[in-house]
């Protein structure tokens, strides 16, 4: 494999990108401009590194043994891991190959991408939806449209793919009760939801902006407050799904 | 009697307590449902106690007795409670009452009440000057010149050589099993066995010790008759078992204000007394958690006078009374128990609770040791698995990370050698780049305006033969002198005959000599010099690969030094032949060790703390603490057998989302690091702004534990400098 992709960076973070400890590689590029934002250093492909997925293979294989022991895999993440696909696809076929949980960690608006080999290379999709009205979504993401990922959602439930939602909940931009309920309908309609991850906005990533001297588009917004948290998560719940 | 129902043989032929644990113990697999909470009782006495420990932080100490050098039988028996106290025991006449130990030196217990508004007794002051040496001042006779000048720069620092050395277990649990007479007659068959050799300065020395160790068991047997209890024969139910261990352990706090005073692994050997009573229906759940309960409020309640100094190198008031908990085989009930005091009593820095982690524990023990850390951030984990097969299935932890095989070994303590001030000593031709004073031996010094990677590393390997002997010539002179003013009587009278000893050297800065190093190898590192021509600082052009990234580049140079500076401690003579060993442990001397280090090539700016014990510098480690972790686990342990500690960090959203996912993840990770070699974690589990809020409100957070290098502290009895140092490090949180 000598696939090139356009690689960020690399961690290993514990319980919040998909079960246990998780290498997750960070592409550069991504076709959404979210608002929120927290790491604005991987929206485009020149900010990474170019690196053949067998590069970055060879550092998973590092980590290999512990991820197994600590039940945990390896995550693929951005940026937008679909917006480069072929390199992706390669990763991920790697890790599989050393038997690693995988998980795919992505917006789904360029779900169409997604070819068979890619997905059945993929245990986990963490499906990150920006909001349930179209609107709102376009609003949010500011370049994206809500379709494609309610159709790629669709698709990885006819495959039997398991899901976990994400949503990132900010004050007075996505937290309106008729987008959180169109969320959690979409998320309802969609057979191998496991859960829905409520992620309350933080301002975490401001110094990255600045790093960039691009301003911060949400500087000034507060993260929720407890009880807007528990809300939202209360609404997923009254939905019938798993809410973290 | 006091055997009925006990299995196996060997144990009743000889003292080895090992052997009886291996034939009773009961191993339990289960989860952590069965515990009980505080009773009314546990919970009184606790709060009276609570009480008077605010006012100890209010006055830095609660009381001090100023007049009675301690020893086993000095003081009057103390209660804190006499008609609802369950273990008795104190180690003074009044609880929180300080003892003064001179046979250490007068001048620590001098400072020591002076600086809490006390005066010594005119009298003992008469006695431990004119008429009684004591081991500082053997030791500072002894003292060779280039020593002195070592440890007045800190190149080599918190040499026990002003106080008890510590790190001696007993193995306190024989009192309980065998009884006293039976340790006696033991004692004194060995001693007479001695008769026939000729009387050799070695042999002399061992008559005169097992002479000592006898009468310390003699007094150890009136101190309990002096409470009520006939400790002559072996412990009868699971509360005499406790009573009788504690009363041994209780003698050499009495005796010895050791640096680390641990407890050893007692914990399945109480489970198969409390399992019997259990059993025959003479004891309850709640009466057994309750009997542990008062068991390890004594324990919280040991207090050693010390100078505000000593407070500021290792934080805090510790005492490390060391437990090691669990290890494969051996989780009990009771191993659940001890950890269960953490919530009836609240977190708390001691006892130091240790548990022995394998991959192959069982699972609800797992879980449960994963959710206590979560809750409490009070216990480290160690590697059974590494342990259990360098040492034996019956070892405990001597102070924060030196495994001892209880009973059979003990050590040396030697503190530690600062490594990376050492690399700054190679540049300057073994000048000190702080007082510009000749230390080491005078070398032609660097005079390369940048650094050549070969130069630098053959000058460093030379200073490092000159630390290494000059380190262990020191460690020479404290024991020796140890032995002979300040012997541990009763500590050592429950050990076998001979004793393995290990001379326990260790190594500070790790993490700052190898990033220096790399530095100066893969980036430009240019000199700054004096007017004098001493280097005092260092300009740093490009990147280089940091320790604590699972990068080879940086780890290989972290591995060779461990091995190189170990290769270096063996070829030197040890006192008593002594088996050498290193740790890379720092406890919180990590801030001191920084104040005394100049600017390093490592873009660490002087008087910068280093990082503590094995840990990568704080900020470097960029790919989380499970990459950092992997970096740790690739020291060699075959080199480093006193112990290498890790300390991590992480918030509660950093672990997971739910309560669940946390423990389950927690207990992976340290699956994972066991699994790869990794031989210490301390784990804490804290909100930066929960420490943020300690700062600024400290009566708000009386008992916030945080786990530093190898032990616990309360958060509020640190220095500010040491909160920050603490604050400012990584927290693994999640973005």
């Amino acid at each position: 494999m000598t696939t090139i992709g356009s690689v960020h960076s690399f961690d290993l973070s514990t319980g919040v990108d998909g079960p246990g400890t998780r290498f997750v590689a960070f592409l550069a590029g991504c076709p959404l401009r979210c608002l929120y934002c927290h790491s604005p250093d991987t929206q485009y492909r020149r900010y990474g590194q170019p690196t053949t997925a067998d590069d970055l293979l060879l550092e998973v294989r590092r980590y290999e043994r512990f991820l197994k022991v600590a039940h945990g895999g390896v995550t693929i993440s951005g940026g937008e891991p679909l917006q480069q696909r072929d390199f992706t696809r390669a990763f991920l076929r790697g890790c599989k190959e050393m038997g690693l949980h995988t998980a795919l960690d992505t917006s789904g608006f360029l779900g169409d991408r997604a070819d068979r080999e890619l997905l059945e290379a993929t245990d986990l999709v963490l499906l990150d939806i920006k909001s349930g009205l179209s609107d709102t979504y376009g609003k949010v993401t500011r370049t994206g449209r809500l379709a494609p990922t309610v159709r790629f959602a669709h698709r990885l439930a006819e495959l039997h793919k398991p899901i976990w939602v994400r949503f990132v909940l900010v004050p007075g931009l996505t937290d309106e009760p008729a987008n959180v309920d169109a969320v959690a309908e979409i998320a309802a309609g969609v057979a191998t939801v496991e859960r829905v991850e409520v992620l309350p906005f933080h301002s975490l990533g401001a110094p990255k902006y600045a790093a960039l001297g691009l301003p911060f588009p949400l500087a000034g917004t507060a993260p929720p407050g407890p009880a807007l948290v528990d809300r939202v998560r209360t609404q997923f719940r009254d939905h019938g799904l798993a809410v973290y | 009697m006091a055997w009925q129902g006990f299995r196996g043989t060997g144990w009743r032929e000889t003292i080895d307590v090992g052997d009886f644990i291996r034939h009773n113990v009961r191993p339990y697999d289960g989860d952590a449902s069965f515990l009980t909470g505080a009773t009314e009782r546990t919970e009184r006495i606790w709060r009276r106690l609570q009480r008077m420990f605010a006012e100890e932080r209010r006055r830095g100490v609660y009381d001090v007795d100023a007049h009675t050098p301690s020893t086993i039988t000095s003081h009057e028996p103390g209660y804190l409670d006499r008609d609802h106290e369950l273990i008795v025991g104190l180690q003074t006449s009044a609880p929180l009452r300080r003892a003064i130990m001179p046979n250490g030196g007068l001048r620590m217990v001098q400072a020591g009440l002076a600086a809490y508004g006390f005066s010594l007794d005119p009298a003992v002051k008469t006695v431990f000057s004119r008429y009684r040496k004591t081991h500082n001042d053997g030791v500072f006779d002894a003292y060779p010149a280039d020593v002195k000048a070592a440890r007045r720069s800190h190149i080599i620092t918190g040499l026990p050589d002003a106080y008890g050395r510590g790190r001696i277990i007993g193995d306190y649990r024989r009192v309980a099993l065998y009884g006293v007479d039976r340790l006696i007659a033991d004692r004194a068959a060995i001693k007479a066995s001695l008769d026939d050799q000729p009387s050799s300065e070695d042999v002399i020395r061992d008559r005169e010790e097992l002479a000592e160790q006898i009468r310390a068991l003699e007094e150890l047997r009136f101190m309990a008759d002096r409470y009520g209890y006939d400790i002559s024969g072996p412990a009868t139910t699971g509360r005499e078992a406790i009573q009788w261990l504690y009363f041994a352990y209780l003698a050499a706090t009495k005796e010895q204000n050791g640096a680390a005073m641990s407890l050893g692994r007692t914990s399945s050997f109480v489970d198969i007394y409390l399992q019997r009573d259990i059993d025959e229906g003479r004891l309850t759940e709640q009466q057994a958690q309750e009997l542990i309960d008062d068991f390890v409020i004594k324990l919280r309640i040991i207090r050693f006078l010390r100078t505000p100094e000593y407070d500021q190198l290792f934080s805090g008031d510790p005492t490390w009374v060391t437990e090691a908990l669990g290890g494969t085989g051996f989780v009990t009930r009771t191993s659940f128990r001890y950890l269960q005091t953490l919530y009836n009593l609240g977190p708390a820095p001691e006892p130091n609770l240790t548990v022995l982690w394998s991959p192959s524990l069982p699972e609800g023990f797992k879980r449960f040791c994963a959710q206590v850390s979560i809750d409490t951030s009070s216990i480290q984990y160690e590697n059974d698995d590494l342990i259990s097969s360098a040492y034996s299935d019956d070892t405990a932890i001597a102070c924060c990370v030196s495994a001892m095989r209880v009973g059979k070994d003990m050590q040396f303590f030697g503190a530690r050698a600062n490594i990376a001030k050492a690399l700054l000593y190679a540049v300057n031709g073994g000048r000190d780049e702080m007082t510009g004073d000749q230390v080491a031996p005078a070398t032609p010094p660097i005079t390369d305006d940048i650094l050549d990677y070969e130069t630098v590393f053959a000058a460093y390997d030379k200073t490092l033969d000159w630390l290494a002997e000059t380190y262990v010539d020191a460690l020479n002179v404290i024991h020796y002198m140890h032995d002979k003013y300040a012997y541990e009587r009763i500590q050592m009278a429950l050990h076998d005959y001979p004793v393995h000893r290990f001379l326990a050297t260790g190594i500070a800065g790790l993490s700052v000599a190898v990033d220096s190093l790399s530095a100066i190898k893969h980036a430009q590192v240019k000199v700054l010099r004096d007017e004098t021509g001493l280097a005092v600082d260092y300009a740093v052009d490009g990147d280089f690969p940091a320790f604590g990234n699972n990068d080879d580049r940086a780890d290989a140079i972290a591995v060779d030094l461990v091995e190189r500076f170990m290769a270096k401690i063996r070829r030197q003579p040890a006192y008593r032949g002594a088996e050498p060993s290193l740790s890379v442990l720092t406890i919180t001397s990590n801030v001191v060790y920084g104040k005394h280090t100049g600017n390093t090539p490592d873009g660490r700016r002087a008087g910068e703390p280093f990082a503590p014990g094995a840990n990568p510098m704080n900020g470097r480690d960029r790919h989380g603490m499970v990459a950092a972790a992997l970096s740790v686990a690739k020291l060699p342990y075959r080199s480093a057998r006193d112990g290498i500690s890790l300390t991590i960090t992480a918030t509660p959203g950093g672990l997971g989302h739910s309560r669940d996912e946390r423990i389950a993840n927690l207990a992976g990770v340290l699956d994972g690091y066991t699994d790869a070699g990794g031989f210490h974690m301390n784990v804490n589990v804290l909100d930066r702004a929960t420490l943020e809020d300690a700062m600024a409100h400290p009566e708000n957070y009386p008992q916030l534990t945080i786990r530093v290098s190898g032990y616990a502290v309360n958060f509020v009895k640190l220095t500010a400098e040491q909160q920050r140092d603490v604050i400012s490090r990584t927290f693994h949180g999640s973005l």
